[in-house]
Parts: structure tokens; C-alpha cells; sequence
């Protein structure tokens, strides 16, 4: 407790440049010398001042005003929009008041000082820091060997500790490959009924999923009734449909988009063309759903269908190369 | 002026703050840090306030995140929407979802405050990545990226990454049809790096889409893994920030030696906290007035169905527009496929990222200028750079319109085809328009800079001590429209290029500068 008012550092200017300068730093010569930083707004005018911290108590009472509003507004059931305009007053007035009261009744506006030494060391010190760093340095630049040994072990080790990453995943191995479906595996709507083919009416769109696993992801396939359409068939593919009235009729299509994955799940009726919302691929259905517009380079797989001796539908196998497998977006050793 | 009384009771407060800063100085040696804390410099610019506004809603974030994190459940366990008390959203009942989106269902429903929180929070992230871009511009086209600042150049696009990242997986935390959907794309971009793709989903998924895994793993990543990085790299930021201290425009009494600003205490530490509470004010009025993310119209995420219209956060809406755009390509051969959303999805963004790292070190080479500088440019000083960054700024809304694309083409009445094909040509062509109009604009402002008295843009006028005068346009730049500026400072000296020059003596005659 030694401070007293003629001391070097008191809070009321009697030193008007005490602020933040180092009498040490090296003073460019382009700084002013005798800056005083203790002016503020209305220094000197003792009714804008008045005003001033009027208007500073102002925005605070706002503040009080919309917090005792939030308990009210939370007691009464929070409504967000309420709770959301309390909020901001609250917020709001807080920050006008404290920006009102820098601005207008604290001092330390427009000051100018050196920016010093910031950040370049000066050269003794740059010998010195480079010298330290030798002091290891140097040993081991001596020991080659040990050097190499080290680079070796910390990769080998480097591998090992990666270990345990592996265990995050399976290895994808030919799971990519495969879907839900199989020979005889039944097409079953959402609710989990199975389908006969009369229910799809002609250019019906019907979403349908393998009874024995509904929900895998890349399993979920689009039977759509053709009806008589002109459906084009390579020989791989004969036999793929289920004719109705032998015309086309039904035919399986994988609903997972070959760009990214996304559901294919638009379809026109008109132009057979299915489209992908996702980035707006668009399938020509007729022409085994060959891409004929957006990023998807690759067509929709088709699924080999039919009928069982119940008269449901199901697949005669999983999606197949000949079908345009694996199903969904491309990867590495997809080839 | 002051009373007697007054007097007193100042020397008592003072002698009551001394004590306490004499406590602490007797533990930790502290006052002459703390003296440099207090006294600091900060330049006034408004530009300068948004990082800050960036770091603001980073706060909003913080804490209204550990508040719904009270109430989320990061599992993908299926349930059926039943509730049994409290309010009911009628349109879910009876609908498998997983836990996760049942515990946002809930925390938006059935706890007071809830919904306003989980609103902030989106807002917030919303304005923290605006704040983000709009900071990295200003750095740009002021050239506050030079040297000594590269380091936090770099430091800046690694948060600006980590940041889109945190943002991108807390979209994802709901579960809903349009962040599972956005899951899906993610997965195949992912699956499509060649070699190790496929490794990398099935170790990142714990195996096929969508799993069981990611759920939890994006909960912990959102929560702690990323925050940590951001917490970490922006106290580097903020620190390296402090230790070289802020650039500034040039102007009246400004060389690349002294700082002009309000000091820390009292202006700046009032008004960042007055900027704080206006930031939390505003993204508090959004949160109570304009939905956002309403997840329980979007439904639980099906891997079978998708919302058209399907859009990221705007934030990534670029990338989004890229995979949207970019042409049907797919490689095959030897039984193996690079896939088409590696292009747009990792290569293309790969490729500019690396562009805006290595920014500074390009600047330097077209400029020949590896100086050190405090004083920042205009950018109509510096065309070509304006030019690249005008050129960026337009690819880059470009691409984020074309992840719109779909509404643009719903509300114009067009076809979707047609925007695609207008936009590809657009996203080669409109970079370099974008480019020659800038740089032009640039040459134009200079000229005009050249004539002070036909017409006048502000400035500063100089009178030199043997009678002449001159404009500080003549001090920041030479007479060829893009030769570097040679105010630079050799560190710690006091020259300063032919404006300082050591000439304490020179007066400003004029004040109102020219700021950008
Ligand atoms: C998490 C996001 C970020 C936050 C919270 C943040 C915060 C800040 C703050 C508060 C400042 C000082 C005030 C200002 O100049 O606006 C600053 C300065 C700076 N920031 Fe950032 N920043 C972020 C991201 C970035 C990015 C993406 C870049 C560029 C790629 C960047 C580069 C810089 C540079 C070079 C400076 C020094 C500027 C100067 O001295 O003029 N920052 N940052
Ligand atoms: S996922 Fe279908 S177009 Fe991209």
C-alpha cells in the first residue's frame, strides 16, 4: 500500500502517456510524444454526460425489463417466440449499454504507440536459440546408424499402434457386393406385406423391400408395372420381368442411385425416366436405366423377378453383374 | 473539477486496486504483463470486428451445445414414437425412429426452452460460419496474410475446416430425413477415394451404411473431438494474433511502426463484451422467430425414401453444387474405378484448399515482395490479388446457387436441365469476368487516386519539411498499377519507406482517409 496520488502510475493523468509504453522500447520517431489518452466524450460537459449515462441506464433497464419478462414467459409456458424476444432485449440492451458507455464516458480512444520489438529477436539471441538447438543436434547427426534405426522402428511401430483402428470397422471384403436379396427371398411392401402382381396397376411405382432383411440399406428396389412399353432386353437379361398379358409388365429396378446413394424415388410416367432428387440424375427406365442426365455415370440395376407358388413376388437371385451389380455408388475395386 | 471528497475517495480506490494487483504480482510476478494486457492497442476499423462476431457466436455455441447435449441420446436404437406425457407431435405417432431423433423430438417439444435453445445453437453455427467467411475475405483483400502473418493464414483455413466439419456433423446428430441423407452422399464420397475408400467408410460407419455405429462416434466427434481442435487452434490463433499485434489500414499518423487504436482497458474489453451480448441478442431473436432445422416435418431418416429439395447448411452448399454439377465421369480399367463424387467431392475442394494455403508464398512470387508489413493494402492497390479473390468469391456463390439448383428452377419456372447446363458454363466463365472486371475497377480506383484534385477520394496529404506535398497514395503505392508497395519496415527499424523516412517533422494537413 505505498501507491500514492504523485505516483508515476495514477489513474487521473497527471502522466499523460503512462499507458502501455515501454520507456525502454525504441521509440520511432514518427510517434507523438505527448499523447493524452485520458480525454473522453464528454469530458468537460457535464450534461451530455448526464444524458449519456441516462441513456446507458436506459438500455440496462430494458435488460431488467425482458429478464423478469423470460421467468414470466417460462413460468407461462415458454413460448419460444416470447422467450426469444425477451432474449434479445435482454442481450440486446446489455451490449448498447456497455458500447454507449466506452464510447461515450471512458477514456483510452486514439492513442498511437510504437509497435516495439513485436516479434523479431534480436541477432545474439538468433546465434544463441540456433547454438542451443545444435547442442543435440550435432550427437546425433554423429550417430547415422542410430538415426536410420530410428526412422525404421518408428514406422514399423507407427504401423502397430494403428492397430487398433482397425477394429473400428469390418473389412469390406465382397460385402459391398451383396444385397438382402436371393433366390426366392419374397418382395414385401413397408408394412411388411408381400405383393402379388395384380396389385400394380399399369405405370404403378411400387417400393419394395427383401422379406429376410428389410431394413438393409442397399436391398430397397422399385418394382414398376410397364405395361406394354417397349422394355429393352438383352439376352443376359431375358426372362428378368414378370409379363403381364405378355406385354412387359413388371420389372425390378434398385432404387439406390449409382451417383451417391440417394433414393431414386421420382418417377415420370410418361418418359419412364426415374430421377434422383439428390443431384437430379435422371434414368431412362426403357433402356435398362442408363443415365441420361446429371452426375450418375452408370444405369440402375435390375433385379431378376418372378413369381412363387403362392403368387407373390419374389427374386430369382441376388442382383447380379449381368444386372448392372453391385448396387449404389462406384468404389475402388468395384471395376 | 474535481472535489476534495472526490479526490479521496479516488486514492482509496486506487490504493484498494493496487493492493489487489499487488496480491497477485507477489505470486506470479504479473504487473508488467498485465500492464501490456491493460495498456494494448486494438485499431479501430470495423472490419476488425468480425473475427470477433466469429468468436461471439463460437461462445453461443458453447454453451447453448452443452445445454442440449444435457438432453440428446446419441443412439440409433430404433424406437416407436409413443410418448406418454407431456406434449405430443401427433404426425410422428406410431413411426419408427431412432433414439437420437426421438431425443431431439422430444427435447424440441417437452422441454421448456428447448426448442429456443436447439434454434440458437443453428442460428448460431449459421452466423459463426458467415462470420468465418466473410473474416477470411477481409484478410484477403487486405493482404493481412503477409508477412509475419502466414502462420495464422494457416491456422485460419484449418479452423475455417474443422468448423464446416463441426458443423456438418452436428446437422448430422438428429437423425432426421435430410441429415441422413446428407450422411449418404458423405459415405459415397468417402467410398469413393480410390485404394482405401471403401477401408475407410466401413471403419468410420463400424460397416455398411447407415449402421448402428455412427450415431455415438459423430456425438463424441461433435462434441469433443472437434471443439478441442477449435478450442485449441483458436487460442494459437488469438495468441499469435496478440503477440504481433493487429494490422491496420493506412492513414493519418499510421506507419508500419506505431500502432493507432483505443486501448483494451477500458474501450475494447466494454465493447467486445457490448459486441458479444449484440451478437447473442440477434441470434436469440432469429432462434424465437425464425424456424430452423424443423426436424419433426422432416421425419426420422429411412434409407429409403429423401425429401426433394434436399439441401446442406449453406456453409457447404459449394460442395454440395460441385457434386451437382460436375460431368458424368467415372474411371475404369483393370478392375478398378475412381468413382464420380471423388472429383467434385474431394479432389476439386483438395485442389483450391491447396491453392489458399499456399496463398501467401504465391503472393509473395507474383508480387516479389517478402517483406514484413503492419500496414494492410487496399484492395485497389494490389489488382490482381483483388481479381483472384473476386474470382473466388464468384465460384464460389456460383456453385453454392447450383446446390440450389432444383428450387431456383421450381420458382423461375425453368428446367432443371437448363440452370445445370447454364451453370456449368457459368462456373468457367464467371471467375474470369469476375476476374477482368475487378482488375480493371481496381486500375480505375488507382487512376482516380493519381488525380486527387479531379477527383477527390479522400486521403491524406503530406507537406514535406522543404515545402512540397504529397498524398499517401504516393506513399502506398508506385506509379506502375502493380508494383509492390514499398512501405514495408525492416523490423524493430524505424524507416519506413519514403513516407516516414525519418522525418518527424512532416504533418498531416488532411484527415479523412480512404480506408479500403
Ligand atoms: C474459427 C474461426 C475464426 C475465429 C474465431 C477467428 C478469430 C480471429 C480474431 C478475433 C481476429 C482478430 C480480429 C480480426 O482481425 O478480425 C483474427 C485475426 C486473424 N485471422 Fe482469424 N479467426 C477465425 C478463422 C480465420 C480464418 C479462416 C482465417 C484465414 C484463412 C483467419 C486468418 C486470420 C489472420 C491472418 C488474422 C490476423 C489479422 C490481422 O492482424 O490483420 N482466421 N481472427
Ligand atoms: S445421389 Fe442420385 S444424383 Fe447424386
Amino acid at each position: 500500500m505505498t501507491g500514492t496520488l504523485d505516483d508515476n502510475r495514477t489513474p487521473f493523468g497527471r502522466n499523460p502517456r503512462h499507458f502501455g509504453i515501454d520507456p525502454d522500447e525504441p521509440w520511432p520517431d514518427d510517434v507523438p510524444m505527448d499523447q493524452d489518452d485520458t480525454r473522453w466524450r464528454y469530458q468537460g460537459d457535464p450534461k451530455g454526460a448526464k444524458k449519456a449515462e441516462r441513456r446507458i441506464a436506459a438500455a440496462w433497464t430494458v435488460t431488467l425489463l425482458a429478464s423478469m419478462g423470460l421467468a414470466a414467459v417460462y413460468v407461462d409456458g415458454a413460448n419460444t417466440q416470447l422467450a426469444g424476444l425477451c432474449w434479445g432485449l435482454a442481450f440486446g440492451g446489455l451490449g448498447v449499454g456497455l458500447i454507449l458507455w466506452a464510447r461515450d464516458l471512458m477514456p483510452g480512444h486514439d492513442v498511437i504507440a510504437s509497435r516495439g520489438h513485436h516479434n523479431v529477436s534480436s541477432e545474439a539471441d538468433r546465434v544463441a536459440v540456433a547454438e542451443s538447438l545444435g547442442r543435440g543436434l550435432d550427437p546425433m547427426a554423429r550417430r547415422p546408424f542410430l538415426f536410420k534405426m530410428l526412422g525404421a522402428v518408428g514406422g514399423v511401430f507407427g504401423l502397430a499402434i494403428a492397430f487398433p483402428i482397425a477394429s473400428l470397422g469390418p473389412r469390406p471384403h465382397r460385402n459391398l457386393y451383396k444385397t438382402a436379396w436371393g433366390k426366392g427371398v419374397r418382395a414385401v411392401t413397408l408394412e411388411g406385406k408381400p405383393i402379388r402382381p395384380s396389385e400394380l396397376p399399369v405405370n404403378g411405382i411400387l417400393t419394395v423391400f427383401p422379406e429376410t432383411d428389410p431394413s438393409d440399406a442397399l436391398s430397397p428396389t422399385l418394382l414398376i408395372n410397364l405395361g406394354d412399353a417397349d422394355y429393352e432386353t438383352p439376352p443376359e437379361r431375358v426372362g428378368w420381368n414378370i409379363p403381364i398379358d405378355g406385354k412387359t409388365g413388371i420389372v425390378a429396378i434398385s432404387k439406390i442411385c449409382t451417383h451417391a446413394g440417394c433414393p431414386a424415388s421420382l418417377y415420370n410416367v410418361v418418359t419412364h425416366q426415374l430421377v434422383c432428387p439428390c443431384h437430379y440424375s435422371t434414368f431412362d427406365v426403357l433402356q435398362l436405366c442408363k443415365p441420361i442426365f446429371g452426375p450418375a455415370a452408370r444405369g440402375l440395376p435390375q433385379l431378376p423377378i418372378a413369381v412363387d407358388a403362392q403368387g407373390f413376388i419374389v427374386a430369382q437371385a441376388d442382383y447380379s453383374r449381368a444386372g448392372g451389380a453391385p448396387v449404389g455408388p462406384g468404389f475402388w475395386n468395384r471395376g | 473539477m474535481s472535489t476534495t471528497e472526490e479526490r479521496i475517495a479516488a486514492q482509496k480506490r486506487y490504493r484498494a486496486a493496487k493492493a489487489g494487483t499487488d496480491t497477485v504480482d507477489e505470486r506470479l510476478g504479473s504487473s508488467k504483463f498485465l500492464t501490456s494486457v491493460l495498456d494494448k492497442i486494438f485499431p479501430d476499423h470495423w472490419s476488425f470486428m468480425v473475427g470477433e462476431i466469429a468468436m461471439d457466436s463460437l461462445i453461443v455455441l458453447i454453451v447453448t451445445g452443452i445445454y442440449l447435449a444435457l438432453f440428446y441420446v446419441p443412439s440409433s436404437k430404433e424406437v416407436v414414437y409413443a410418448p406418454t406425457s407431456g406434449h405430443v407431435y401427433i404426425p410422428l405417432v406410431g413411426q419408427k425412429m431412432s433414439e437420437a431423433y426421438e431425443s431431439v423430438i422430444n427435447l424440441s417439444f417437452n422441454v421448456r426452452f428447448g426448442l429456443i435453445m436447439r434454434q440458437a445453437h443453428h442460428w448460431a453455427a449459421l452466423i459463426f460460419l458467415a462470420a468465418v467467411f466473410f473474416h477470411m475475405a477481409r484478410i484477403f483483400f487486405t493482404g493481412a496474410f503477409r508477412k509475419p502473418r502466414e502462420i495464422n493464414w494457416i491456422i485460419g483455413l484449418l479452423l475455417w475446416q474443422i468448423v464446416a466439419l463441426e458443423g456438418f456433423t452436428g446437422y448430422s446428430l438428429p437423425d432426421d430425413l435430410l441429415s441422413g441423407t446428407g450422411l449418404r452422399v458423405i459415405y459415397s464420397i468417402i467410398e469413393s477415394i480410390p485404394f482405401v475408400g471403401t477401408w475407410l467408410v466401413y471403419a468410420l460407419w463400424g460397416g455398411r451404411f447407415p449402421g448402428t455405429s455412427l450415431i455415438p462416434r459423430l456425438f463424441v466427434v461433435h462434441e469433443f473431438l472437434f471443439p478441442l481442435l477449435i478450442i485449441g487452434l483458436l487460442t494459437a490463433h488469438l495468441m499469435i494474433l496478440w503477440h504481433q499485434k493487429h494490422t491496420d489500414f493506412p492513414g493519418p499518423g499510421k506507419t508500419e511502426t506505431n500502432i493507432r487504436g483505443s486501448r483494451i482497458w477500458p474501450q475494447y474489453a466494454l465493447k467486445a463484451g457490448g459486441l458479444m451480448m449484440l451478437v447473442s441478442s440477434v441470434i436469440f431473436l432469429l432462434a424465437g422467430f425464425v424456424q430452423i432445422n424443423p426436424v419433426w416435418i422432416y421425419g426420422p431418416y429411412q434409407p429409403y425414401t429423401v425429401s426433394a429439395g434436399a439441401q446442406p447448411d449453406w456453409y457447404l452448399g459449394w460442395q454440395d453444387g460441385a457434386v451437382r454439377l460436375w460431368p458424368h465421369w467415372e474411371f475404369r480399367s483393370f478392375g478398378h474405378e475412381i468413382a464420380n463424387p471423388f472429383f467434385p467431392g474431394l479432389l476439386l475442394p483438395g485442389i483450391l484448399l491447396s491453392i489458399m494455403f499456399a496463398w501467401p508464398w504465391i503472393d509473395k512470387k507474383i508480387y516479389k515482395d517478402y517483406k514484413a508489413h503492419n500496414l494492410l493494402d487496399r484492395p485497389r492497390d494490389k489488382p490482381f490479388r483483388t481479381g483472384v479473390g473476386a474470382a473466388a468469391v464468384t465460384l464460389f456463390s456460383l456453385l453454392t446457387m447450383a446446390s440450389g439448383t432444383d428450387i431456383i428452377a421450381n420458382n423461375l419456372h425453368v428446367s432443371y436441365e437448363a440452370i445445370v447446363v447454364a451453370l456449368d458454363y457459368l462456373v468457367i466463365i464467371g471467375p474470369v469476368v469476375a476476374f477482368i472486371i475487378a482488375y480493371k475497377a481496381c486500375q480505375r480506383l488507382q487512376e482516380a487516386d493519381f488525380h486527387p484534385i479531379q477527383r477527390p477520394v479522400g486521403g491524406v496529404i503530406y507537406r514535406t519539411p522543404d515545402g512540397g506535398y504529397h498524398t499517401v497514395g504516393d506513399v502506398h503505392h508506385g506509379p506502375s498499377h502493380d508494383a509492390p508497395a514499398d512501405t514495408s519496415a525492416s523490423h524493430g527499424a524505424g524507416d519506413n519507406g519514403d513516407g516516414g523516412a525519418g522525418s518527424g517533422s512532416e504533418r498531416s494537413v488532411s484527415a479523412p482517409a480512404a480506408g479500403d
